[in-house]
């Protein structure tokens, strides 16, 4: 089956594609290179192509995507504009910032800059909150040091009634539905349900399942690996997508992207409130899935530790049927789950009650867009009292898998939280795990974090509530 | 009256960056018909022996069109600038990576298939990966370079204060955003055409002719626009166009090379990590009377440019103070990693560093305030340096510092800081205020000309062709300023062309700042024989005395304003008719620089450039995190060619300083392996690293006698702005220890580890008595440092 989608507002349908073929090389080849490559791993936003998703108001949205982290069975059904389609209509007003601040240098980043920015010159909210930086915080640039790039933001007009683009957020996101595509042997396939994802999994267990891909693209760009069978794309399962909000617990879908949690969860539970904004950066976060941050298991991913925190139970399916299992028991080992043959996962649930004090912190080299050297998430329930009923303390980058800290947890819980219980965590702390050295940390600074992040912690809640 | 230069003008290419219209070399390849796409197999050991390389695995895959090796070799197949160090089919491997086939073949997924299946057999060695090493086992590239003034070793006896000091500064990726591409074709002249992202066409063109033994004539070499380039593509693009040349010669098709990120980190060279050890000799009142310093830097596998970067940081030891007795010297140290190389100040970012860690013992000695020992030592007029070139200007640099301590509002805010920091424990602030000297001028003298080419066609249009390349720097947009400004027309009419060397021949690398000095130099130089002979036509048509003429917007008048106007296309036409002349090319040589390397004297620089920055910080305590919450800074690019470009480069300068001393870190595995060689792993400044208050400021009134319209250079002396950030964190280190430190040790880059180990070491030593006798600044840098 040809791969079909909207480019720069024109039907394309593209024949025998390779799946492992990315929507940027795919339009630098065609000519279209005013998207560039910078680093083919997400970092850089210099392939940066606008992607419209549904809204949670009516109609939809512009998000920017990096396209080096984007497979070609990915496109199919969407709705794409590149750089060379924002100049359609003569000069967008974000180019015309950009060229008035002097927001170009050597060039090469600026079409990233003027995706990201596209997107959040018609975000709604831009209205009244005003330009938000982190809109292009997941762009590098190595020429201006970025002040008059921040100044083309905040110099953007309103969006005018006429304004071209305007008119397309009136429609609903284009409905991704089920296809398959490929070359040879290998094949992009993908579902419309998960009775269908469970199915196809069991019958082809060889295929690869990708949710966002942006850690198994980047396997594929910077490692060349090949999937010989094919992929497995997830996105267009509706039982993945879903956010819901029960008495007991909060189920989020495997497949939601991390920006629409933020959105539409973090006013909520402030622990993702937290962690979102340091989770890589937007243009990740638009196609980041829990379900992936988990699946890969990564000792210093982001979510874990926060979950962990929280108690969050993952939902599996396979086609013999579900179960539910507690996170902790997920990570078995580096980079291993215990995810068996033919199993997905379907959501997060995570429960009530929420934690009374909680914090998540991430020490890296800058604050965004960054990797852990050491994240910790913290997470109390009080009484009315000040007893510590449950207390998790979990941390990412000092194990093989994020893990808990039980020694000190059960230091904490029937106790108040004050300087003696403080100075028995501490001890718990102190040596409870043997991370190692490399070029994010040395293992000496990880170890020292472990305990410092809790003294963080418990002063900053001293300081808060005295 | 300046009309075009000096105006606030956006770069020539801007309307293309925001468009995406704008063309870089790899851009280009889905325009060549049958193109090959080149990937190189690599070395899987640092050091050690090629035993054999078997090809026939990757030449059985369908699609693979060639392996380029040894016995392909036409020419000479050494692509080393400085000296013939640089086999581009090596069999002795020198770093982990080292290129050492290349795979050709119909699409790039199939290239990377076919080196994978390239079978190399290898003998490895013991590497040499530090620079401890490689002075223990006596592994350098160069011999010892010195300059020295004055008597320090008598000096260093009589100084009422002595402190000793050690420093390792780290390495710097460049990380242009467009990595190293080249596509070569033979043209339908028979030519070899390679576009290259490159700095330095003119070298390009060598090593490809070399590589295939033809005369240079035979090759043309053009560098449309680079993506950056920082110093990494001065002559680090070259070997990569020699495989786009070489593999085009040998299949008779257009080839493409592209390193992915990945292979641009691991194959090319960055900055020079530098290790320094240093004792400096003050008085009471912090005057310094003598700096000894001994330098070794990590060239890496081969010798590249490391002599002249090595000789730039003994030149720049004293950065802008007066240093009565100071010994400098140097040696380039050769280790089994990529070839380090250019990077924006050259070696001077690395010798300055060294001043500013021992000014900061000098002051926490003393206890005078750092920023008072650095303003109680910085140059004046008439002063000289340590090897002797005079300052002419050299007051400028205290008219920066006066009035930027009072634009910044330093001492109030110092003030506030105290009081913020006596009432919070764990939030230390700090504040610092760092001056910049860097001269101007490359020290290889041959390389200070250039040449120009203007072409006025009938139509009155204008073509610019000059020396210089365009790496984002603005040097386009400047040059176009300068041929505007110079022929009396408006910007559009000038279209600028991308450099090739068929245009311009023997031009030097855009490099040292000066690409606007000397090719600004040449194309006005170009313009006014043009001006001169179109006045002589205007004068004919109006009757009037040519030197009455002015030109101005398009237009040609008289001064007095009667006598009627002309436009410049008209007399462009009447001047095709009287048969007169209407191309010129354009030659400069920086005048009156001289230098003797053996006695270490002269006048290497034409002038000097000068800058000073604050900047105020916040550190965690916990975590040794930071923020930076406000930069001033205040420097001096004479009369400015173009405001809005020199902003830029200060600051896009400045906050390539402040990675390099603060977050980004290179990491070499213990077998030699590169593991930060990707965004993932090594950290650029983001936006979240830009204060939210960045003051930048022009010195007023600055004009420079006999620089191109009395500008300055200004792509590196930003760059050192920076120290002022590591200096800020360093103060807000030493807030944390209850009693006055003798020594604020702080590793570099300041990573926030460093940084959480200094306020450890602070409060050890706070904990603990008897801190005077400690002098241990490298225990804490050396883990990555080195």
């Amino acid at each position: 089956m040809a791969t079909r989608f909207t480019l720069n507002g024109e039907d394309v349908s593209v024949e025998h594609v390779d799946p492992h073929i990315t929507l940027l090389n795919w339009l630098r080849e065609r000519g279209l290179t005013g998207t560039k490559e910078g680093c083919a791993e997400g970092e850089c936003g210099a392939c940066a192509v606008v992607l419209r998703r549904a809204s949670d108001q009516a109609g939809s949205r512009y998000i920017p995507v990096n396209s080096c982290l984007m497979v070609m069975g990915q496109v199919e059904g969407q709705d794409v504009l590149t750089v060379e389609g924002i100049a359609k209509h003569g000069l967008h007003p974000v180019q015309d910032a950009m060229i008035r601040t002097g927001g170009s240098q050597c060039g090469y980043c600026t079409p990233g800059f003027v995706v990201s920015m596209f997107c959040e010159f018609y975000r709604p909210e831009r209205a009244s909150e005003g330009f938000d930086l982190e809109s292009i915080a997941g762009n590098l640039c190595r020429c201006t040091g970025y002040r008059p790039i921040r100044d083309a933001g905040r110099s953007l007009p309103m969006v005018s009634a006429d304004d071209p683009f305007q008119a397309s957020l009136k429609e609903d996101a284009p409905a991704l539905q089920g296809f398959s595509s490929g070359a040879d042997s290998a094949h992009y396939v993908r579902p419309e349900s998960l009775e269908e994802a469970l199915r196809v999994f069991h019958e082809h267990p060889e295929l690869v399942p990708l949710s966002g891909g942006t850690d198994l693209v980047v396997e594929m760009n910077q490692r060349h690996r090949r999937f010989p069978e094919g992929i497995l794309g997830l996105e267009a399962v509706p039982e993945l997508q879903q956010i819901a909000w029960h008495d007991d617990y909060l189920e989020i879908g495997a497949g939601v992207s991390l920006s629409r949690i933020e959105d539409e969860c973090g006013a909520r539970l402030p622990m993702l409130a937290e962690l979102l904004p340091l989770f890589s950066s937007r243009l990740i976060r638009n196609r980041a899935t829990l379900g992936g941050n988990l699946a890969t298991a990564s000792p210093i991913g982001d979510s874990p530790p926060v979950l962990l925190a929280m108690g969050a139970e993952i939902r599996l399916a396979s086609v013999s049927g579900e179960r539910v299992i507690a996170v902790d028991e997920l990570f078995i080992g580096y980079r291993q789950t215990a995810l068996r043959p033919g199993e997905l996962i379907v959501s997060v649930r995570i429960p009530r009650p929420w934690p009374t004090l909680s914090r998540f912190y991430k020490v890296s080299k800058r604050h965004h867009d960054d990797i852990s050297t050491v994240a910790a998430a913290f997470a109390l329930v009080l009484d009315e009292s000040g007893c510590i009923t449950h207390a998790r303390l979990a941390y990412g980058g000092v194990a093989a898998t994020p893990v808990r800290a039980f020694a000190a947890e059960k230091a904490l819980v029937g106790q108040v939280l004050g300087d003696k219980t403080h100075r028995k965590v501490e001890t718990a702390l102190s040596g409870a795990f043997t991370p190692m050295s490399d070029h994010r940390g040395s293992a000496q600074y990880r170890d020292a974090m472990v305990t410092s992040l809790w003294r963080k912690f418990y002063t900053e809640s001293q300081e808060s509530c005295p | 009256m300046k009309h075009v230069v000096g105006k606030a003008v956006s770069h020539e290419s801007a309307q293309g960056h925001v468009t995406g219209d704008a063309l870089y070399t790899d851009d280009l390849w889905p325009r060549y018909p049958r193109l090959l796409h080149a990937w190189p197999v690599q070395s899987p050991v640092a050091c050690g022996q090629v035993l054999s390389i078997d090809v026939r695995d990757a030449l059985a895959l369908e699609g693979v069109v060639h392996v380029l090796t040894a016995s392909d070799a036409v020419g000479e197949a050494d692509t080393g600038a400085a000296r013939r160090d640089e086999p581009l089919f090596p069999t002795e491997i020198c770093y982990h990576g080292q290129a050492l086939a290349w795979v050709l073949a119909e699409t790039q997924d199939l290239a990377q298939r076919g080196a994978a299946m390239v079978k190399v057999e290898t003998a490895a060695a013991e590497p040499i990966l530090s620079l401890r090493d490689a002075e223990t086992r006596d592994s350098f590239h160069t011999k010892q370079g010195k300059i020295a003034w004055g008597e320090v070793a008598v000096a260093l006896k009589s100084a009422p204060h002595v402190q000793e000091g050690e420093l390792f500064v780290g390495g710097q990726e460049h990380f242009y955003l467009e990595t190293n591409a080249a596509i070569a074709f033979v043209d339908e002249g028979g030519s070899v055409h390679v576009h290259s992202s490159t700095q330095h066409p003119t070298e390009t063109q060598e090593i490809v002719a070399r590589v295939l033994g033809l005369p240079r004539s035979q090759v043309v070499v053009q560098s449309l626009r680079m993506g950056g380039a920082f110093g990494g593509k001065e002559v680090q693009a070259n070997p990569y166009a020699a495989v786009a040349a070489l593999g085009s010669h040998v299949t008779g098709r257009p080839v493409r090379v592209r390193l992915d990120r990945a292979r641009d980190f691991q194959l090319t060279g960055k900055r020079h990590p530098f290790w320094g050890r240093y004792t400096i000799g003050f008085d009471d009142d912090g005057m310094v009377q003598a700096f000894d310093l001994r330098l070794i830097s990590d060239g890496g596998w081969s010798l590249d440019l490391s002599a002249p970067v090595l000789h730039r940081a003994l030149f720049h030891a004293d950065n802008a103070y007066r240093i009565p007795n100071l010994c400098v010297v140097g040696r380039v140290a050769k280790t089994n990693r990529c070839s380090q190389t250019a990077f924006r100040g050259f070696g001077g970012p690395q010798g300055m560093a060294m001043i500013e860690d021992a000014l900061d013992r000098v002051a926490r000695c003393t206890g005078i305030p750092a920023d008072q020992v650095r303003e109680r030592n910085l140059y004046r007029t008439g002063d000289h340096t340590h090897y002797g070139q005079v300052l002419e200007d050299g007051d400028r640099i205290r008219t920066i510092w006066t009035s930027l301590k009072e634009k910044s509002s330093f001492e109030t805010r110092r003030e506030a800081i105290a009081a913020h920091n006596a009432t919070h424990a764990h939030q230390k602030r700090g504040i610092a205020m760092t001056p910049v000297k860097f001269g101007i001028s490359f020290t290889a003298k041959f390389y200070n000309q250039a040449g120009a080419l203007v072409l006025i066609y009938r139509d009155g249009s204008i073509q610019l062709n000059h020396g210089g390349t365009e790496m984002g720097q603005g040097l386009h947009t400047k040059m176009r300023q300068v041929a505007a400004e110079a022929l009396g027309v408006s910007l559009p009419r000038v279209r600028i062309m991308p450099t090739r060397t068929d245009k311009v021949p023997n031009t030097s690398a855009t490099a040292a700042s000066s690409g606007s000095d000397l090719n600004g130099a040449a194309i006005k130089n170009a313009c006014d024989k043009l001006r001169s002979r179109l006045s002589q036509v205007a004068a004919r048509m109006l009757g009037r005395d040519a030197a009455e003429l002015i030109f101005e917007a398009d237009r040609i008048r008289t001064e007095d304003g009667h006598g009627g106007t002309l436009s410049f296309a008209e007399v462009v036409d009447r001047a095709y008719l009287d048969r007169v002349q209407l191309s010129a090319t354009g030659f400069y040589r920086t005048p009156r620089i001289h230098f003797d390397e053996e006695a270490g004297r002269g006048k290497p620089f034409h002038y000097f450039a000068y800058g000073a920055a604050v900047a105020e910080v916040q550190l965690d305590g916990f975590t040794g995190m930071y923020a930076i919450r406000r930069v001033d800074i205040l420097h001096d690019v004479g009369e400015s060619l173009s405001p809005l470009i020199d902003i830029g480069q200060i600051e896009g300068g400045f906050a390539q300083g402040l990675g390099w001393l603060t977050q980004e870190e290179l990491f070499w595995s213990a077998d030699g392996r590169l593991s930060t060689a990707n965004a993932s792993t090594y950290k650029l400044p983001t936006l979240g690293e830009c204060p939210e208050e960045f003051h930048v400021h022009l010195l007023p009134k600055a004009a420079t006698g006999d620089v191109i319209y009395g500008s300055k250079a200004v792509g590196e002396p930003p760059f050192m702005l920076a120290f002022s950030v590591r200096e800020a964190i360093r103060d807000a280190v030493a807030a944390f220890a209850t009693e006055r430190p003798s020594a604020v040790p702080l590793g570099c880059p300041s990573t926030p580890e460093q940084v959480y180990w200094s306020i450890e070491n602070i409060r050890s030593i706070s904990r603990t008595a008897g801190y005077a006798s400690r002098n241990d600044g490298v225990g804490i840098g050396a883990r990555i440092g080195e």
